[in-house]
């Protein structure tokens, strides 16, 4: 175990499978020299052969990556979510959907890391945090870590795993720390959410970077006699509804935090779920905390209202108590 | 023309057309009777481009295509049984009935699938070329699309990235003339798109597509170049669809795009007719020997239309399936 920041744990993650399995290979923009800071030390142990720099052509690399893991390697493609779009084609018409339209002859291993910058004045073009529009389609494992173990973990076990897997990795935690074990063998299991703080009135579910929110307000919320569980998912896709179900079934209360924009976002399939099979464990009405439905505005004047924040967090676990 | 190609790869490329003629003509019989639903688009016209192509390539190599979807996996060797049961949607079919006439795929054959998305599975197929490359294995890697797809920024990114990292890959761009009704001349920037070979660096060869041994002498030498390590090929095949875009689209469309004359004289040069006069010509085969050729083909299309008609549709449970690899939970 060992403390380290969120973005090490995901490069540890990457640096840990190539070394396991040769197969393993990274492509991406600017990855040779870590611009973005999550490939930090993968070049230099890997080299020309594993680590390509890709030219400005996501729908080209993105499909070349799908071409590759049909036919057997496990390529990990970094971007970033804004640019996705770009590429999209690839990762709905190829990745997501060939394994059923070929009934089931292609499997595609396949990882690709889509960092959401937002929060920092990044405007409209590189703020996007798109994960809800990537659990709609189908095909495609959704993994949201929010801490550097996950980081780790998570990243692991979707180089790993025999699907398409997007991480969202979240720029608001990159530079968080916490305890990362150094052992190479751990993982985190998909569709096995997190409960990380336990607690009786109220059920928090928590996304990717509303995670530290919900812990500092459940902190707050102690103080004032309320006791907040807060559950991270983990993964959207497949998501861990059991264990929300039963925080809810012992709480009665939830309050869900999702920095994607609010209009059919995770939390809104979240509560969706919850209406369907826990409504009579509800006693208020259900909370969403997510992003406003505007684009990300430039001025540091307007950004910070977009997003879920711990106070607004406070305000929705306030209202289910009423 | 005499020709260095063996008799046996001559009379595989024979048979290979005549199956795609023959199984062409049973989907248009077949779907005028309402047998099976959706769309089909027949390759009747261009089969020496994929046989011609797909003769120069190994079983270990992998291909690409299209929406265009019948003939390119017949010209690497599919399955006539399975093609025609997926076409009709039933168990026994290449993809189990999910993919259908757009999307037949063989992966154990080397076939990575077709696409409906045009120029969608270029880049796929550059990624098999980079497995290639980064293992050190001598497999190549070729991708059918059109001349409309020629226009799509995934066919030139593909490219440029085969290029850049030396790609064992064959692009072939079957010019057929026209993107449903659009002739390539109204949307192509250049003569031909081969000459687009030339901004990604790579060599781009202009071939007669309606001649089979033109096709496989143009493919072995860019496969010869790929397994050497030297980078993509481009490919331009001219060749002619016979029939429209896709079946039923005569009795939709508003107006006529092309000339009957244009069409008599594409069939002129019937891309079955020039294979086998070179070959009786050369003294390969006689005609008899050619003729039997085709005889069998239309009889294991026959074969394989009875195959899929007594094939079941798949269970309802068959819906959840496919989905993802392993177990995972279908909300």
């Amino acid at each position: 175990m060992a403390d380290k920041f969120f973005m090490q744990g995901l490069s540890m993650g990457i640096s840990e499978e190539m070394r396991r399995d040769p197969k393993v290979f990274f492509m991406g923009e600017d990855i040779r020299a870590s611009v973005y800071g999550a490939a930090a030390g993968i070049y230099d142990e890997f080299g020309d052969d594993r680590v390509l720099n890709t030219p400005l052509s996501e729908n080209g690399f993105f499909g070349a990556a799908v071409g590759a893991a049909a036919v057997g390697m496990r390529p990990v493609v970094e971007t970033l979510t804004s640019f996705m779009w770009v590429g999209m084609d690839q990762l709905v018409s190829q990745a997501a959907k060939m394994r059923y339209m070929f009934g089931g002859q292609a499997t595609l291993p396949v990882v690709y890391r889509a960092v959401m910058y937002y929060g920092g004045g990044s405007a409209a073009h590189h703020s996007d945090r798109s994960y809800p529009v990537f659990m709609n389609i189908g095909g495609l494992k959704v993994v949201t870590p929010a801490t550097p173990a996950d980081a780790k973990g998570l990243m692991k076990t979707a180089i790993r795993d025999d699907n398409p897997v997007i991480i969202f990795e979240d720029g608001t935690l990159l530079g968080t720390r916490g305890d990362v074990p150094d052992d190479p063998d751990f993982t985190v299991p998909f569709g096995v959410a997190n409960i990380l703080r336990a607690g009786t009135d109220v059920t928090v579910v928590a996304i990717a970077g509303s995670v530290p929110h919900a812990l500092a307000a459940a902190e707050d919320m102690a103080k004032e006699g309320v006791s907040v569980e807060v559950v991270d998912p983990r993964t959207l896709v497949p998501l861990d509804k059991d264990t929300i179900l039963n925080s809810v079934g012992k709480t009665g209360r939830l309050v869900v935090a999702d920095p994607a924009a609010k209009v059919c976002s995770a939390a809104s399939e979240i509560m969706s779920i919850v209406g369907e099979e826990a409504f009579w464990d509800l006693q208020a009405p259900m909370q969403k905390v997510a992003s406003k439905q505007v684009h990300i505005p430039f001025s540091p004047a307007l950004e910070p209202f977009v997003y879920p924040t711990k106070d607004g967090i406070i305000e929705a676990i306030k209202k289910t108590m009423n | 023309m005499a020709t260095n190609i063996s008799k046996d790869v001559l009379m595989l490329m024979l048979e290979r057309m005549w199956r795609i003629r023959h199984f062409e003509l049973k989907v248009i019989d077949v779907y005028g009777a309402g047998e099976f639903v959706g769309a089909a688009h027949p390759y009747i016209g261009e089969e020496a481009v994929a046989v011609g192509a797909c003769a120069a390539l190994k079983d270990t190599d992998y291909i690409a295509g299209n929406h265009r979807s019948h003939g390119h996996p017949i010209a690497k060797g599919a399955n006539l049984n399975k093609a025609m049961a997926e076409i009709y949607g039933r168990i026994d079919g290449y993809c189990k009935g999910k993919g259908g006439s757009m999307h037949l795929a063989d992966f154990s054959v080397g076939i990575l699938g077709e696409s409906g998305i045009l120029a969608s599975s270029v880049p796929v197929a550059t990624g098999a070329g980079l497995a290639a490359k980064i293992q050190g294995k001598d497999f190549v890697s070729m991708v059918f699309f059109g001349d409309g797809a020629s226009n799509q920024g995934a066919c030139h990114e593909s490219m440029n990235l085969a290029s850049v990292w030396k790609l064992p890959v064959i692009f072939v761009c079957e010019n057929n003339q026209y993107a449903v009704t659009t002739s390539y001349k109204d949307t192509v920037s250049v003569d031909h798109i081969s000459d687009r070979a030339q901004a990604y660096n790579m060599p781009g060869v202009l071939v007669d597509g309606q001649d089979a041994i033109a096709m496989y002498e143009a493919t072995a030498q860019a496969v010869a170049r790929a397994r050497n390590g030297d980078g993509p090929t481009l490919i331009e095949a001219l060749t002619y669809r016979y029939e429209d875009h896709s079946l039923g689209l005569d009795k939709i469309r508003k107006s006529e795009y092309r000339e009957q004359s244009e069409i008599d004289e594409w069939r002129q040069r019937d891309p079955l007719d020039i294979l086998t006069k070179n070959i009786v010509d050369t003294g390969t085969a006689s005609q008899d020997e050619c003729d039997a050729i085709s005889a069998k083909a239309s009889a294991a299309v026959d074969e394989a239309t009875e195959f899929a008609r007594n094939s079941p549709f798949p269970d309802e449970s068959e819906l959840y399936e496919d989905m993802f690899s392993g177990e995972m939970p279908i909300p």
